[in-house]
């Protein structure tokens, strides 16, 4: 199937030689940071993990959040999404080699890493993530691929890409939980050292992950023949919608321990990201945008008439995008290395290096994703599986 | 330091025998034998420990002195900004043991306290460690070997003393290569280092550097041992250690 990546229109080739002249360019940074160290970074003693390991985080969100469709589709017997599952199944491919891929950029001694596997550690949490990450990989890759090419040619899928299915469905959450556990664990980090961490990692996933992959579903309708079940569209706007809600709230569940019990340590880092300490604001505009953009995604995405807007949705779920961002992306590890063991603030901001070297994995992500999704829709056109939905649109 | 790596060349055949599952500790046992044969005079411990007199040595000059002889005995770079390595450093009280207090006594405000990496019973550094590089040996030190740390910096977010230092760059960019320590190795970039309560001195029989340093303000000992001097240094002094509410158990102790 994978031929069908090789044919395209011209901007398909425009877009896939853009994507490879980023990671090339890129990748000249890499070498860099291979040859100088990670001294090219932001990072320093107080903030030793930063912008990579903050994508990481992020990105297993995404590659988990491929189960709000999937779950449905396999548990509860949900039609309306049996076009989406492939793209679900894809997105977390592209979205795990990009976990993968920051992984590498951010340790020091990439050439080692294989140590992780002569000398497997299972009370390092680090070790679990290892073996949770490419499972999942394997397990969508094996599952995706099985059931497009039975798709294609007019076959049932087999009985056992079910039972891995339901196995992939269980696998999502324990990706995401595993990677909160690398945080939740650590004595004396206390804006992580809370029992509601890998739930609002999850919540938070939940709504951002299928949000990127509607926006991305959204533009390969644009750009192919491929139409999504309007009705599935609109479904998992409201499961996104009812992720952010509780999004939210586990948040707030984290302010409200925080501050009533004043406990200073509790506090500190919520003080540091939205007000400052020390004279240290660093983050304070950051943070507000992203307190305002959320609870603006939630009054645009709340009321269905709003909702079921297919001209406004993609702004709902883009500042819901850049709200959650902030969130896990920025201030979780900023703020979880602030204050630091000393009560003192270090300051940290990603360098430019830093963001090519993150801009090279992003592009390899989007190369893959854009190929995978490729493929399969034009399975989908060709089976003309995907057809007939796009007539009920217009209808 | 050769011996640790043979002892790391000896458990990864461990490993490969199929004992993969078996506790770190266990094959930490394995591997002490081969540590023990080397020098007679070897000091020998069930818990080392250390016990930091801060009225003797309480200013930023004194403890200077103290991490001058650690980072010259373990060739640690002198790199300036906020990538510096140190294995032993001066901070203030409220840094140092996270107690604000408002009405302190004038002369413990401004008391420095020598800090260095507490060698934890319940390390939590050894726990997070995805390649073992950083493990507990039987007499309770917390040491590490450089050839397989992968830099993956667990370790230092699991440290709350802020007790390890991450190699960005090239340590020997910042190191007077005149004045090396032969005896002891240079790091190479990309991995993770912090004070090892100077095994190899101990191997030889000799005192950790900074103690030998302090002229009598630091105390190096057995802690299982009641008749060792840090235990009569205990018994007659009111200290304190950092952090004890997060379970770590430091073997680091101060009198205040
Ligand atoms: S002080 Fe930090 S580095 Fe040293 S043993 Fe304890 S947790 Fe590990
Ligand atoms: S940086 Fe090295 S010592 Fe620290 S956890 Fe990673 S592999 Fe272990």
């Amino acid at each position: 199937m994978l031929e069908k990546a090789l044919k395209g229109s011209p901007k398909y080739y425009m877009w896939i030689g853009f994507l490879l002249l980023i990671i090339l360019g890129a990748s000249g940074v890499y070498l860099m940071q291979l040859m100088q160290g990670l001294t090219i970074t932001g990072m320093s003693r107080d903030v030793s993990w930063g912008f990579y390991i903050a994508q990481f985080t992020y990105l297993v969100g995404l590659a988990a959040s491929g189960v709000m469709i999937v779950l449905p589709y396999y548990f509860h017997h949900y039609k309306q999404f049996k076009d989406l599952v492939i793209f679900g199944e894809f997105m977390a491919i592209g979205a795990v080699v990009m976990c993968l891929g920051f992984i590498v950029v951010d340790i020091g001694q990439p050439q080692r890493m294989l140590n992780v596997l002569l000398y497997p550690t299972p009370n390092s949490i680090l070790f679990w993530d290892m073996v949770v990450l490419n499972g999942y990989l394997i397990l969508n890759v094996v599952v995706g691929w099985t059931c497009l090419e039975c798709d294609r040619q007019h076959l049932p899928h087999p009985k056992w890409s079910k039972t891995l299915a339901y196995v992939s469905i269980i696998w999502a959450f324990s990706i995401h939980t595993v990677t909160a556990f690398l945080y939740q664990g650590l004595p004396g980090r206390h804006y992580w050292l809370t029992a509601i961490l890998a739930a609002r990692f999850l919540a938070s996933a939940f709504c951002s992950g299928p949000a990127i992959l509607l926006l991305v579903i959204m533009l390969t309708q644009k750009v192919s023949t491929f139409k999504a079940n309007a009705e599935g569209i609109a479904t998992l706007a409201k499961i996104i919608t009812y992720a952010m809600c509780v999004n939210v709230f586990f948040f707030l569940l984290e302010v409200f321990t925080a501050f009533y019990s004043g406990i200073p340590g509790h506090m500190h880092s919520i003080v540091y990201l939205f007000v400052g300490v020390h004279g240290h604001h660093e983050l304070v505009p950051f943070m507000w945008t992203a307190a305002v953009l959320g609870i603006g995604s939630l009054c645009l995405l709340i009321p269905p008439k709003l909702r079921d807007n297919m001209k406004l949705l993609p702004w709902s779920l883009a500042i819901l995008v850049i709200a959650t961002w902030i969130d896990k992306g920025l201030g979780l590890l900023i703020g979880g290395f602030n204050p630091n063991p000393f009560e003192q603030i270090t300051p940290y901001w990603p360098t430019g290096k830093e963001l090519i070297v993150s801009a090279m994995i992003y592009a390899i992500g989007a190369l893959v994703v854009t190929i995978l999704f490729k493929v399969a829709t034009e399975v989908k056109e060709e089976t003309g599986a995907s057809q007939k939905p796009a007539a009920s649109v217009e209808a | 330091m050769n011996h640790t790596r043979r002892n790391f060349l000896k458990f990864a055949g461990l490993t490969a025998a199929g004992l993969c599952v078996a506790s770190a500790g266990s094959i930490m046992a394995a591997g002490a034998g081969a540590t023990e044969k080397v020098s007679e005079k070897a000091l020998k411990a069930k818990r080392w420990a250390m016990v930091i007199d801060t009225k003797k040595v309480g200013t930023k000059e004194a403890i200077d002195v103290l991490a001058k002889a650690c980072h010259a005995a373990h060739n640690v770079p002198d790199i300036p900004g906020k990538q510096n390595v140190k294995w032993l450093w001066a901070d203030g009280f409220e840094q140092a043991f996270d107690q604000p207090n408002n009405f302190m006594d004038e002369s413990l405000e401004k008391r420095q306290f020598a800090l260095l990496c507490n060698h934890c019973t319940n390390a939590s550094c050894v726990r997070v460690c995805p390649t073992q590089a950083t493990y507990k040996r039987p007499d309770g030190i917390v040491a590490m070997d450089y050839h397989r740390c992968i830099g993956c910096r667990y370790c230092m977010a699991a440290c709350p003393f802020g007790a390890r230092s991450f190699n960005f760059m090239e340590p020997r960019l910042h190191l007077d290569l005149t004045k090396l320590n032969k005896e002891f190795p240079t790091r190479m970039r990309g991995v993770v280092e912090k004070c090892n309560f100077c095994v190899e001195l101990l191997a030889q029989g000799k005192q950790p550097a900074c103690v030998e340093a302090s002229a009598g303000a630091l105390v190096f000992g057995d802690l299982s041992d009641p008749a060792s001097e840090v235990r009569k240094v205990l018994r007659e002094h009111y200290t304190i250690r950092r952090k004890p509410a997060l379970g770590t158990e430091p073997s680091v102790y101060y009198i205040i």
